[in-house]
């Protein structure tokens, strides 16, 4: 492309876009998104589950991995992307960090 | 004498051993009294992961989320008094985390969900009149434009923004297999995620690089010859994204 192509295509660009701004800047006010909840991150958040339980000395147990089906990335399927390596499948359980017996 | 560092120690370990020297009202040893910080910290910490990384939740299930959650608050814990920074590293963590190796994407939808909360502090800024970019087409091929400090750019090998919208936004269709460059705008005071088409990416880095509108044009050209600039700059005007243009001082 030439450089007065470009030029063109840049001005005609600005042009567009000023002009579809133009007709939406009356545009109602934008939705409130509640989904990114960030108010919650500044929380000191203590209060629930302020309990004397203590924290188990196995905080994180391996064969907790069996219970992946309860998020949605069970439900998604993508196709073999860019790198053709599989995409789907169920998460293995870890044979580490369990209790001893 | 117990200082704060030795009470801190234990705090995320909770195979160490209790500070010793630590005692209760009535002058004994406090024991598992320390498990009630233990818990506090543990627990804040995870809710604040589990507030701030929604989209993650879903995908892992909250179970699953909250496991991978006590790992990294003690492989990373805050390295900011501000919450607002903790959680930075949790997209490196779960494309690291060999048990999810099959779940790939995670890591830039936590990135993605962390690029939202950056813009959501991010600093406000005054919004460049539409009318500033009506000049000369040679003068808009030299002009450079100002980005909003809340605009973020993840470019990505998976269908990012799609996958969080899935579990973000109640009737958004499935992901499909394709490549995402995400864009988060704050038009006004909450942060959006939009998709790129190819070339966009390009044009945005180039455009954070103080390039010229002409300059940044051709290298979203280079990535797509058939690139079309003008769904992106209605875009960036729409979310109130651009700052300034300034015109070439020669």
């Amino acid at each position: 492309m030439s450089n007065i192509m470009k030029t063109v295509a840049v001005a005609g660009a600005v042009a567009a876009a000023l002009a579809a701004q133009a007709s939406t800047a009356t545009a109602q006010a934008q939705e409130k998104c509640f989904g990114v909840s960030m108010a919650g991150a500044n929380d000191c958040a203590a209060c629930p589950g302020t309990t004397c339980a203590g924290t188990s000395t196995v905080d994180y147990q391996g064969n907790a991995w069996t219970l992946v089906d309860a998020g949605t990335c069970a439900e998604i399927e993508l196709p073999a992307m860019a790198d053709g390596s599989e995409r789907m499948g169920s998460l293995e359980a870890l044979d580490r960090d369990l209790p001893q017996g | 004498m117990t200082t704060q560092a030795d009470f801190r120690a234990a705090l995320l370990d909770a195979s160490a051993e209790i500070p010793t020297g630590l005692q209760d009202g009535a002058g004994r040893p406090a024991g598992r009294r320390y498990d009630v910080y233990r818990n506090n910290i543990a627990t804040s910490l995870g809710d604040a992961l589990l507030t701030g990384f929604p989209a993650v939740a879903k995908l892992l299930g909250e179970v699953n989320f909250k496991n991978l959650a006590a790992m990294y608050l003690r492989a990373a814990p805050p390295d900011s008094a501000r919450m607002m920074y903790f959680g930075h590293g949790f997209g490196d963590f779960l494309q690291g985390f060999a048990p999810l190796a099959k779940y790939p994407y995670l890591g830039d939808v936590a990135r993605l969900e962390f690029g939202l909360r950056e813009s959501y502090h991010a600093a406000d800024h005054v919004p460049v009149a539409a009318e500033a970019l009506a000049i000369a087409p040679e003068e808009l091929m030299a002009a450079r434009l100002g980005l909003a400090p809340s605009l973020r750019l993840l470019r990505s090998s998976y269908p990012v923004v799609s996958l969080w919208a899935y579990n973000m936004r109640p009737g958004a269709p499935k992901p499909q297999g394709v490549a995402e460059d995400a864009l988060i705008l704050r038009a006004e005071f909450d942060p959006e995620p939009h998709v790129l088409a190819p070339g966009g990416a390009d044009f945005i880095t180039a455009l954070q690089a103080d390039a010229t509108l002409g300059t940044a044009y051709e290298a979203a050209l280079a990535q797509d010859p058939g690139f079309d600039l003008s769904p992106l700059l209605g875009l960036l005007l729409g979310a109130n994204a651009l700052t300034y243009l300034k015109k070439d001082t020669k």
